[in-house]
């Protein structure tokens, strides 16, 4: 029994959390105010408990796995929740069912708990479900704004549409290996024309779930359509499992068809960082940009994978947590921006250092990171990925990154201009409350600190 | 001394400004850049004391630290001649434009600590000797200059601002593929970005010949390396005035001390495989400079212009590979970098008072301010090469050195490169005349001579004009055994 807890504490902790707030929510309900405090310090505990006493070990018969690179995976998607549930306090206050959406929120975060613990492709299966339906439900939530019913409505078309291709390629391997189980079919799976199609399949439905090119089509509307926090977590948490557990299993059952898969791979990263990047020129709405960047930097994240090698989970994860930090500072701002000015538009950001030069520099320092420009962390974090990827010595595909680098400092720097530029009229400045300050105040800590201190990359590199 | 203070202090002057209130942020820029500069002096003696007691070990001060070792990275720092000569005209350029910019009003806490950032970059680019952190502080110096022009900036300022980053930025992807090329194609015992040891070990001909191009012309970028030179007019026009002394005073002495310490110091061989094609692109750039700066009528234009015609006989040095060339290279980097800043901070006074860059508006300046027009004649004649003034020193220098391959071709180059020395002097006398003499414009009436922070910043640079233009010998001192060490590198001992 202590092993169970021992090893799943953080999916005790987070399970914990939703039946505390399942309770409240039976009894008389609380205060928002008050509910959003409480849901915040349990989040706390869940990151320090996280990060923190990890073990290697399995339960249930080997499908659940264990050790101190996914316990630190798992630490970077609660510290994400954490940031979101402080930066989008304001919509939080507001919403009527606060219960319901940390509910539904913490639901999916379990879920991908699961998702990179699982060493079972049922496991596996069954937690990647659990991790994207309540985030469908999610979607739905700005229950008066036709754009949301339309998001989610996407969102689930989308995810089922991804599930079903991925259950076909692991019925697949299953008919062909014989077992559910990582650790037999990874000496199973050979470079024959059955087993590549077993993986194409498997790996579509990753990039569904990553919004690789060519299946990102639905990103952008819903990333507009959801309300900001979900936007938030399908952009930053979601992202972040779905990758850890790509490079889990890519290294772990596919790790006999690398030579081919290293094409794909390749491939699919050009075209993403390609179509992101020059379509993230042309948006004008701060969340579909947003989006777009989103996919461009997954497109950078598939250089990273595309190593296959121990430095390409190192710099993955390391870039993950970078990520976080980055996106969810752009993100904590165009929330407070929306809820507090109604800002939806790039070009509406003129002037907002005038309005707010604590907001303007979040979102320059988030951008700058995003966009990879030192001294900020995504610097290191991009670097990092393309040393891994240029081990295979592909320098051309290097020079095509290193390019798509230049091209995203383009569009990012736009936007950093029109935040400094003087306002034409005098406008009001913003207020902006405490918790967001703090979170805000996390991402800049984290933007800053965690690529200059070195200490934490080398931390990363020793959990492997 | 401990070299990280050469950061350290940057670094603390711009955490202060941020934390303090804003009126307090010129003071504070101040403080750090003369801070700065006393411990760049402070440096230069005990470096010149260390040699003097026998120390002739190439790079002094050598301090190795911890940073991504896995990733084969360290904080590497040491420094050799040639690096103190450049943090010196860092620590000049400094002063003047934190002292030209006293009357900075918008923003002007980020003002102040965009520039001690770029200082923070620049110290920490001459200093590195790991080809991973020479390249992070590059980059650290790219960004600030963007939003100096697109904040700060003047004219078409989006299009430069916008021009500038990304050339910047494409320079430093062709460095970063090279680097990772670099490492990647070595046997992966010795694989390491550590300068020194890949100087030692030995770079294989095969790599060096597809890693050199793509590193030089990288650095070149950022010293208007013809066909690369784009965006240096539009940038320098449209920066502010500090901005636009650190583009051309510091930036742009990134590319040259790049190209000369990672690319021809680190891959000899590629270098003289190459040699003959950066000549050519240097000998364009010298005189097609020159004569496009005949055509402009924007004196800021006009500076811009020259300077990729200035820093074309670094290039020029740099591809000649002889010891006298390349010293002249560096002299040429010094002597243009306080030149140019000069001449900036210059052309930001004048318009400051007039409200006019074209010098055909302008005239007989001389007489209502005096001070900053008999600066802009030393600026001018620095230009052109007057003796007794840095400019003739340097230029002096690489076309000596450039004389001593006795061929055609190379022989050619330098007569076409001494041959814009007369176009320049068209050029300076031109404007600097129309600007000085003859009656008074209309622009120029009512206006006040320099204020005491302006005249600061000028005597500052003409110091360091005149040390270097009266007494050479000192810099030569300083800089020779860095030179030599280059060459027996490309002599392959």
């Amino acid at each position: 029994m202590f092993e169970y807890l021992h090893l799943m504490k953080s999916e005790a902790m987070v399970l914990l959390i939703i039946f505390i707030l399942l309770f409240i929510k039976l009894g008389k309900g609380l205060h928002n105010d008050t509910l959003l405090s409480v849901v915040q310090l349990l989040l706390l505990c869940t990151v320090v408990i996280s990060f923190g006493f990890n073990d290697t070990g399995r339960v249930f018969n080997g499908m659940f796995l264990h050790n101190t690179l996914i316990g630190f995976q798992k630490g970077i998607l609660v510290l994400a929740v954490y940031i979101i549930s402080l930066v989008c306090s304001n919509w939080f206050r507001q919403t009527e069912h606060l219960a319901e959406v940390f509910v539904l929120m913490l639901s999916a975060l379990l879920g991908m708990f699961l998702l990179i613990s699982a060493d079972n492709l049922l496991m596996f299966y069954l937690s990647l479900e659990l991790s994207s339906i309540p985030v469908a439900a999610l979607a739905n939530f700005d229950l008066n704004r036709r754009k949301s019913s339309e998001a989610a409505m996407k969102m689930i078309m989308n995810s089922a549409l991804a599930s079903g291709i991925m259950l076909f390629g692991i019925s697949l391997i299953y008919g062909l290996t014989g077992s559910l189980d990582f650790a037999q079919i990874w000496g199973q799976v050979k470079t024959e024309p059955i087993h590549m199609m077993a993986f194409v399949f498997f790996f579509a439905a990753f990039a569904f779930k990553l919004s690789v090119v060519p299946f990102h089509l639905w990103t952008a509307d819903v990333y507009e359509g959801a309300p900001v926090p979900v936007t938030a977590f399908l952009s930053a948490v979601s992202k972040a499992a779905v990758t850890f557990a790509m490079v889990n299993v890519l290294a772990k059952v596919f790790a006999n068809l690398s030579g081919s898969w290293y094409v794909l791979v390749v491939a699919l990263s050009v075209v993403t960082m390609l179509v992101g990047n020059l379509f993230a020129m042309r948006q004008d709405n701060i969340l579909r940009f947003l989006a777009f960047s989103s996919i461009a930097q997954v497109g950078f994240i598939l250089v990273g994978v595309s190593g296959q090698n121990e430095q390409a989970t190192v710099a993955t994860t390391y870039f993950m947590l970078v990520y976080v930090f980055s996106n969810l500072a752009a993100f904590g701002v165009a929330a407070v921006l929306l809820s507090e000015a109604g800002i939806t538009r790039i070009e509406q950001l003129k002037g907002l250092y005038a309005r707010s030069p604590f907001l303007a520099w979040a979102l320059s320092l988030g951008l700058f990171s995003l966009a990879g420009v030192p001294p900020a962390a995504g610097f290191f974090g991009k670097m990092f990925l393309l040393m891994a990827g240029a081990s295979k010595g592909n320098y051309i595909f290097i020079g095509i990154a290193t390019l798509n680098m230049i091209i995203s400092l383009y569009y990012y720097l736009r936007v950093v201009r029109l935040v400094f530029t003087s306002p034409d009229k005098d406008v009001a400045s913003l207020q902006v409350s405490r918790p967001v300050i703090f979170g805000l105040g996390i991402c800049i800590a984290g933007i800053i600190f965690t690529g200059v201190v070195s200490w934490i990359y080398d931390h990363i590199q020793s959990l492997v | 001394m401990n070299l990280l203070w050469m950061v350290g202090a940057p670094l603390l002057t711009g955490l202060a400004i941020v934390l303090a209130p804003a009126r307090y942020a010129r003071l504070i820029a101040l403080g750090g850049a003369i801070l700065q500069m006393a411990l760049v002096m402070g440096l230069y003696f005990s470096f010149t004391h260390e040699r003097e007691v026998g120390n002739v070990f190439p790079l002094l001060f050598e301090k190795q630290y911890q940073w991504f070792p896995s990733l084969g990275f360290s904080l590497h720092i040491g420094v050799d001649g040639i690096a103190v000569a450049m943090m010196m005209l860092t620590a000049f350029v400094v002063v003047a434009g934190v002292l030209v910019s006293w009357r900075m009003e918008h923003m002007k806490k980020e003002f102040f600590f965009f520039l001690t950032l770029l200082a923070f970059g620049a110290y920490g680019f001459f200093m590195s000797m790991d080809l991973m952190v020479m390249f992070f502080f590059l980059e650290v110096a790219v960004i600030p200059k963007y939003l100096f022009i697109s904040i700060w900036g003047s004219g078409n300022k989006t299009y430069s601002a916008n021009k500038l980053a990304l050339m910047l930025m494409g320079g430093s992807a062709l460095i970063l593929v090279g680097i990772l090329g670099l490492y990647f194609s070595l046997p992966p015992e010795s694989r390491t970005f550590d300068m020194a040891k890949l100087a030692e070990t030995g770079i294989g001909f095969e790599i060096q010949r597809w890693v050199f191009p793509l590193v030089f012309v990288g650095f070149g970028v950022f010293t208007a390396l013809f066909p690369f030179h784009t965006w240096v007019p539009d940038g320098h026009s449209s920066a502010p005035t500090a901005g636009s002394m650190f583009l051309a005073g510091i930036s742009m002495k990134l590319g040259g001390y790049g190209c000369l310490r990672a690319a021809t110091y680190l891959m000899p061989e590629g270098a003289r495989e190459y040699a003959n094609i950066i000549i050519v692109l240097a000998s364009i750039a010298i005189i097609y400079g020159a004569f496009a700066t005949m055509m402009q009528k924007d004196l800021k234009y006009i500076n811009a212009y020259s300077s990729i015609s200035h820093c074309g006989f670094v290039l020029l040095g740099i591809g000649m590979l002889t010891k006298t060339a390349i010293t002249g290279a560096v002299f040429q980097m010094v002597s243009h970098g306080l030149m140019t800043a000069l001449f900036f901070a210059i052309i930001g006074m004048v318009y400051e008072r007039t409200h006019t860059r074209l010098v055909e508006q302008m005239g007989g300046l001389l007489k209502v301010m005096p001070f900053i027009i008999t600066a802009m004649f030393i600026a001018g004649f620095c230009s052109l090469g007057l003796p007794g003034l840095s400019g003739f020193v340097a230029e002096m220098t690489v076309f000596v050195g450039s004389w001593e391959t006795q061929d055609v071709f190379h022989r050619t180059a330098t007569v076409i490169g001494a041959m814009s020395i007369v176009v320049t002097a068209v050029y300076i006398l031109r404007a600097v005349g129309q600007v000085a003499m003859g009656p008074l414009a209309a622009s120029g009436e009512g206006v006040e001579d320099a204020r005491w922070y302006e005249r600061w910043s000028v005597i500052i640079l003409i110091a360091g004009i005149l040390a270097m233009g009266l007494a050479p010998f000192w810099l030569y001192e300083l800089v020779s055994p860095g030179v030599d060490v280059i060459v027996n590198q490309l002599a392959g001992e």
